[in-house]
């Protein structure tokens, strides 16, 4: 009995001293985290439908690699991004930046759609009027039930 | 009035920014250093490494940039080209040779033959990102000031050069 567990103690602590935390990916777990967020929101250029993040064309990591020593340097995710624009152009952002070249692209749609209540709404307003105005006179009525029971 | 022109107007104006927007090449990007100096480094030589070469040797000059490598495929195709351009003695024409191996690339030079007056040698690609480089083979006119006044994506064409790079040289020398 006491060599079974001595036995069994010895195994478990094999199991424990075995069970080895898995080393990190990258060598600077903080920075890479900082990377994929700030890559996710930057265009790859050679794959124009990736994102920097996903990309494995060659200049996406190229790119990631610059990206990821401005981390290192202290540089805000602003200034990396404007890195890349100063580079790049404003391509680079999925998200474009709101100036006068791209205001009718933020505000192009909902124009459109408030152009589209307007004329539902000038739409709807002109056929109550003209549903109201073929209302049936009295003696219309009355031949309609005329016909109405006619039929029945 | 007649209504039934209405939607006949909205196709119209549909196709006609369709017609626009699928004409147009989603692989050329404006480049925001067009009218900015061009960046400065200095990197070996691709043929003499002791030697360096920094875009301020060309101040004074009207120049032409291009960037190639013996990997890059369209790099053969404009290839003839620039031959051509180098012998018609328009501008100097400098190589950026980007991420290559030395070998590779004086290989590839001499089996195509050499139209540069010299190539930097950039093995990692850091001037690359510098220029906004993201298609092999690009090209920059660059004028007196060091200012990039043209950049050309792609490999160039007769068109390109005979309607565009070459006016626009002959403009700036003048100038």
């Amino acid at each position: 009995m006491k060599r079974t567990l001595i036995l069994l103690a010895a195994l478990l602590s094999c199991s424990l001293l075995q069970a080895k935390e898995a080393a990190p990916l990258a060598e600077d777990e903080a920075v890479e985290k900082r990377l994929v967020v700030i890559s996710e929101e930057l265009r790859c250029l050679v794959c124009q439908n990736e994102s920097l993040a996903g990309s494995r064309a060659d200049l996406a990591q190229d790119l990631r690699r610059e990206v990821r020593k401005l981390i290192k340097d202290g540089k805000t995710d602003q200034e990396v991004r404007d890195f890349l624009v100063s580079r790049y152009g404003d391509f680079v952002l999925y998200r474009p930046p709101v100036k006068p070249t791209t205001w009718l692209l933020w505000v192009g749609p909902f124009v459109l759609m408030a152009a589209g209540i307007a004329v539902l709404i000038v739409y709807l307003r002109r056929r109550s009027r003209e549903v109201k105005d073929t209302l049936l006179s009295d003696e219309e009525r009355r031949r309609a039930e005329a016909l109405l029971k006619e039929s029945e | 009035m007649k209504k039934f022109l209405i939607p006949l107007v909205l196709f119209a104006v549909l196709v006609g920014f369709l017609a626009v927007g699928l004409n147009r090449d989603p692989r050329e990007v404006p480049s925001p250093l067009v009218g900015k100096p061009a960046p400065a480094f200095s990197l070996p030589q691709l043929a003499a490494p002791e030697k360096s070469f920094s875009p301020e040797q060309m101040k004074g000059q009207v120049w032409v940039f291009n960037v190639w490598a013996s990997w890059c495929v369209s790099c053969r195709q404009e290839h003839p080209l620039l031959v051509e351009f180098a012998r018609a003695g328009v501008a100097p024409l400098i190589g950026l040779d980007y991420k290559d191996k030395r070998e590779d690339g004086l290989r590839w030079l001499k089996q195509f033959g050499n139209p540069y007056d010299l190539s930097a040698f950039d093995a990692d690609g850091r001037v690359g990102i510098d220029y906004g480089v993201y298609g092999v083979p690009e090209t920059y006119v660059i004028d007196k000031q060091g200012v990039i006044r043209h950049k050309h994506i792609g490999p160039v064409t007769v068109e390109a050069l005979e309607k565009t790079i070459i006016p626009l040289i002959n403009e700036l020398k003048r100038s």
